[in-house]
């Protein structure tokens, strides 16, 4: 998100303003998820205490993404688990800790955001925000209230898209294999616009649409709800045409 | 040493598989159904999450005495007159077998599923030594056939059709009217019913599986859709029961909470058409049953397993939910996993049995999309236990060393957050710049196997933490 598509940052940043947050950034990098998944507890814990120390001040931690937040909420008091200094700093990061749509429902109430987005839309139960931190009704409500959006449901929405971080890498035929399923499900429904919650997914599911040369466009859920859906799409030039 | 593994060689079987195209079509066409029924299952059982708590509970209770409550089962068994063999690894368990088959001068012998026997490669070994053993599950039956494994543990034959059946059983079955008939589905089966009925009369030993081992009573329970596990079992004079030693459960009462998950979560039936409870040999008056009841427990691996991480794992009933919800699984079907259990239970209890030097690639190759966990009857943390064989694997430098190199690479500046926000903010710039205003990438170095299938978007530029200093210029 920081580095590919800052716009989901600064959407998010528009969406919690206009709910009344005052925003910060403080320099960050990771939250060690790789390191956590590839088996490198010690980076991972290192990564952790730095995301702590960064961000405890703050009353609430919102994360465009919920594969990041499922890190940090479900992750950081496991793998603190059995230190009894930093557990209960791990614990009270892990409860102020959100992912973003499901901060503005269920932590914030927002019922309609004020946007517009033109076309037929489809979403993407990432994995993580889906059975980690239940993010399933929240994202859809929301669109739902973007004038002009059509939502539409793929065929099984909630199966992974085959990304799973370094998986896509070291088992790129399996990975393919998975998410040419997911975009025949996705184009099946005939949608202008496919969207989701996490990066991962969506950068996997957007290279593989755009090597069949499919002209659906992907984007983050954020985008559309913040009105900042005439950014180029992820893999579009600019201008428009991919 | 049990059945020989191919697992290292993972990668290449699921390439092959994906490249031939067969398994992948086959499951597909089968696949979308366990799921289904699996959800009317549990949608129509309201206790359905509080029977997954609870069978937790009982396991692990089991699973914490476990010394305890095999000893209570051994004498159980001996007091009801049969007879108790422990086998600590494949090798013994398969001689205590031959020697029980030897005893009785038997020439063939019946079995009903079991995995068990897959992974101590009992039929092989029955067959050097001249004993001819029957697979009577119609699914076992056919891969027995085709000489090959199961590639799901309650499906055998899943990876297989219709049309590859019928040339199996035409190529097998010489003695019938070539001419016949085989266009239903019904047709193979009743063809396989009626071959495999003379082979029950002839046995001289049946040899089955145990789902669960009953303390309290010494019993043994098989559930089975076809009633071929009970003719195995009372219609030889022998009964040899091969079960691993976490089958145990301690009472009649904690096994019937535990049978309502077992059939809704694996067909989504509400129960087996078959549960078949077994308790020593025939007694005086019984009409019909086994002379000689033995049973051999296995460990191979397994005790060692208690008191550690993956200690969970032997809570697993076989129910095989977590393969029909993979789509790890569902891409490379069951044989390309390499040794006896496929999918995400595969993935965590083969490196325990195995070594993890033989089966490391199984736990890597997950998405950790979690469906695996979120069906699993047994709540077994599946994710979370082949998250724990990376951790081993990274400490013993067993995983790639260019994965290795990448991960220390990013790890050295995501422990910096200034030095990451330099490099972050020009490798961004080269990156857009790069991709020469297409918006993505075709092909990029160090990443061959994303580009491979799929393209990678460009970044736009700066990145957000830059953007949102330079904007606001705060911190
Ligand atoms: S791990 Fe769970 S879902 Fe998989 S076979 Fe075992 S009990 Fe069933």
């Amino acid at each position: 998100m920081d580095t590919i598509r800052p716009s989901v940052g600064f959407a998010a940043v528009k969406l919690l303003e206009d709910a009344g947050c005052t925003v910060e950034v403080p320099a960050q990098t990771c939250c060690g998820q790789p390191a956590f998944n590839n088996g490198d507890r010690a980076t991972a814990k290192a990564l952790a205490m730095q995301m702590i120390e960064a961000f405890e001040r703050y009353d609430a931690i919102v994360v465009p993404s919920g594969s990041c937040g499922g890190q940090i909420i479900k992750h950081y008091p496991e793998l603190f688990a059995d230190d009894p200094n930093l557990a209960p700093r791990a614990n009270r990061l892990a409860a102020k800790t959100h992912e973003l749509v499901s901060f503005l429902t269920d932590i914030l109430g927002v019922q309609a955001v004020a946007a517009h987005y033109p076309g037929r839309v489809t979403y993407h139960d990432s994995c993580s925000g889906l059975r980690e931190l239940g993010i399933q009704s929240q994202p859809r409500k929301l669109l739902q209230s973007v004038e002009g959006l059509e939502l539409v449901e793929m065929p099984h929405s909630d199966v992974c898209c085959g990304f799973g971080g370094t998986f896509a890498v070291k088992y790129g035929d399996i990975s393919n294999q998975i998410v040419t399923e997911k975009v025949t499900n996705v184009a099946s429904v005939e949608p202008d616009t496919l969207l989701a919650g996490d990066m991962g997914c969506l950068l996997n599911m957007a290279g593989k649409l755009s090597r069949q040369g499919s002209s659906i466009k992907v984007r983050h859920v954020a985008e559309v709800l913040a009105n900042m859906g005439d950014e180029p799409a992820i893999g579009e030039a600019e201008g428009g045409k991919p | 040493m049990s059945t020989v593994s191919t697992a290292h060689d993972f990668k290449r079987n699921a390439e092959k598989v994906i490249a031939d195209g067969t398994v992948v079509k086959n499951l597909k066409a089968v696949r979308q159904n366990f799921i289904d029924k699996r959800v009317k299952a549990a949608q129509g059982l309201p206790e359905f999450e509080a029977l997954r708590e609870n069978a937790k509970e009982i396991k692990n209770h089991t699973l914490a005495h476990l010394d305890l409550y095999l000893e209570r089962y051994e004498a159980k068994v001996k007091e009801a007159g049969g007879h108790v063999h422990f086998a600590v690894d494949a090798a013994e368990a398969r001689k205590i077998a031959l020697e029980i088959c030897r005893k009785v001068g038997a020439k063939t012998v019946t079995k009903g599923k079991s995995m068990i026997t897959e992974e101590v490669g009992l039929n092989e070994f029955l067959e050097t030594n001249g004993i001819t053993p029957v697979e009577t599950d119609l699914g076992e039956y056919i891969i027995q056939l085709r000489g090959e494994r199961p590639s799901h543990i309650i499906a055998p034959a899943v990876h297989l059709n219709k049309n590859q059946i019928e040339s199996d059983f035409r190529r097998v079955h010489t003695h019938l009217d070539p001419n016949r008939d085989l266009t239903e589905k019904v047709s193979l089966l009743t063809e396989a019913r009626g071959v495999l009925r003379e082979r029950f009369l002839a046995a001289d030993v049946g040899i089955t599986g145990a789902n669960f081992l009953i303390a309290e009573t010494g019993t043994s329970i098989i559930v089975t859709n076809e009633g071929n596990g009970d003719l195995t079992q009372i219609l030889p004079k022998v009964h040899i029961v091969m079960a691993s030693i976490e089958k145990m459960v301690p009472t009649l009462e904690d096994v019937s909470q535990i049978l309502r998950l077992l059939a809704r979560s694996a067909t989504g039936q509400e129960m087996s058409v078959y549960t078949t409870l077994s308790t020593g040999p025939k007694r005086m008056g019984d009409l019909d049953g086994p002379e000689e009841y033995h049973v051999i427990l296995l460990d191979n691996g397994r005790s060692a397993m208690l008191g550690g991480e993956f200690q969970d794992m032997l809570r697993c009933i076989r129910c095989a939910a977590c393969m029909n919800h993979c789509p790890v699984y569902h891409q490379i079907g069951g044989h390309a996993y390499g040794w006896i259990y496929p999918g995400p239970m595969g993935s965590v209890l083969s490196p325990s049995l195995i070594g993890v030097d033989e089966a490391g690639h199984l736990p890597n190759a997950s998405t950790f999309c979690g469906r695996c966990e979120s069906v699993c009857p047994m709540k077994i943390p599946l994710p979370k236990m082949m998250r724990h064989w990376r951790e081993r694997e990274y400490e013993r430098h067993l995983n790639p060393a260019l994965t290795r190199a990448g991960l220390g690479f990013w790890a050295f500046f995501a422990m910096r957050p200034k030095l990451y926000g330099l490099a972050t903010r020009i490798g961004m710039k080269l990156m857009a710049l790069a991709s020469r205003g297409k918006g993505r990438f075709a092909s990029l170095p160090f990443a061959s196997g994303w580009t491979k299938h799929r393209d990678f978007a460009a970044p736009q530029g700066e990145t957000f933490q830059a953007r949102f200093k330079r904007e606001r210029g705060t911190r």
